[in-house]
């Protein structure tokens, strides 16, 4: 399964839901943001969020910023 | 607060964004610390209650790098996400929906910059966004320009708060132009905060002595020699000069005016 997540071009193992993703990066789904295709998935619906080949993924969380 | 000693008891100092009361009057950023934790040290000693943040991507190469909300906590201050680095309002508007299911934050800092060498807000895009955010639910503290106009329109359009700045972000240069800083400040009816260009506690106060409801800075403390003592220069000056705008100054004279009496010299 071919995904562009932030921006980089990443070949994955098929996997069953957004929820599965997060985890294989090694990231804390409380910590985070994530739009799929240019759609927020509220974080409550990452188990239930199917992702696919070609999906354009963006994951994001909070920095230091002024 | 101890420092507000003198104030009738029961009396609290505060002032209210968006139906949120705070006491402190000091918003610090979280960019350009050494470290996560010395910037959680220079909130505490800022006395801060609200710190703005920024969303990006995360690094998929190290995700067990520190992560700010590990070190400055969001159920100690309150997160005022913001919209660094987007040049359009469909930007502004996507990082804030981002930061919202991030953190479920409504109230948020917008700031529409026009380019990279002066940071200066693009005032026309700016009220763009505002209006898309609102559309959107969002309560907007607006970063701005200080242009008595472009407040007046942002305060009709439903700005939060009005945040002109005090000159260019980082610069480190005080309150550039007072006269119209002043002007913001008296004709708006929701929150006035200085937002970019304090350099020193003195630039702090005299932007609490105009009447601005507080002042947000980040470069002045992250960029000082110790954050955290500079963290507690500008709470001492936030407050030193939220005390003189509510005591009054004295008029200003041309010529001297003696303090001990002239009468009965020897």
């Amino acid at each position: 399964m071919n995904l562009t997540i932030n921006g980089e071009a990443r070949t994955l193992a098929p996997l069953p839901h957004l929820a599965a993703l997060v985890s294989e990066l090694g990231l804390d789904p409380r910590k985070v943001a994530v739009e799929r295709n240019l759609e927020i998935v509220p974080r409550s619906a990452y188990d239930r969020t199917p992702v696919a080949d070609g999906d354009r993924i963006e994951i994001v969380h909070f920095i230091g910023g002024g | 607060m101890d420092d507000a000693s003198h104030r009738p008891a029961g009396v609290a100092d505060t002032w209210t964004v968006a139906g949120r009361t705070f006491t402190s009057r000091l918003i610090i950023g979280t960019g350009k610390y050494k470290d996560y934790a010395t910037n959680a040290a220079a909130a505490e000693a800022a006395g801060a209650e609200i710190v703005t943040v920024a969303i990006r991507r995360v690094n998929l190469s190290d995700p067990s790098q520190p992560m700010l909300v590990d070190h400055v906590k969001p159920d100690r201050f309150t997160f005022l996400p913001n919209t660094a680095g987007c040049f359009t309002g469909e930007d502004a508007v996507r990082t804030l929906r981002l930061a919202r299911e991030a953190g479920g934050w409504n109230l948020v800092k917008l700031e529409v910059l026009s380019n990279t060498k002066h940071l200066l807000p693009d005032m026309e895009e700016t009220l763009r966004a505002l209006k898309l955010l609102i559309a959107d639910g969002f309560e907007v503290m607006v970063y701005c320009n200080d242009d008595p106009v472009y407040a007046r329109k942002l305060e009709e359009a439903g700005a939060a708060a009005i945040m002109p700045l005090g000159a260019p972000i980082g610069s480190g240069r005080g309150i550039q132009n007072l006269l119209n800083l002043g002007l913001i400040i008296e004709q708006a009816k929701v929150p006035v905060l200085v937002d970019a260009g304090v350099g020193t506690a003195s630039d702090a106060a005299v932007a609490m002595e105009l009447g601005c409801d507080a002042v947000l800075m980040n470069t002045a403390i992250a960029e000082a020699r110790d954050p955290i003592l500079m963290a507690s220069a500008m709470r001492h000056a936030v407050i030193a000069g939220r005390e003189a705008f509510l005591a009054g100054r004295m008029p200003k004279r041309m010529y001297a005016d003696p303090s001990s009496p002239l009468a009965g010299l020897i």
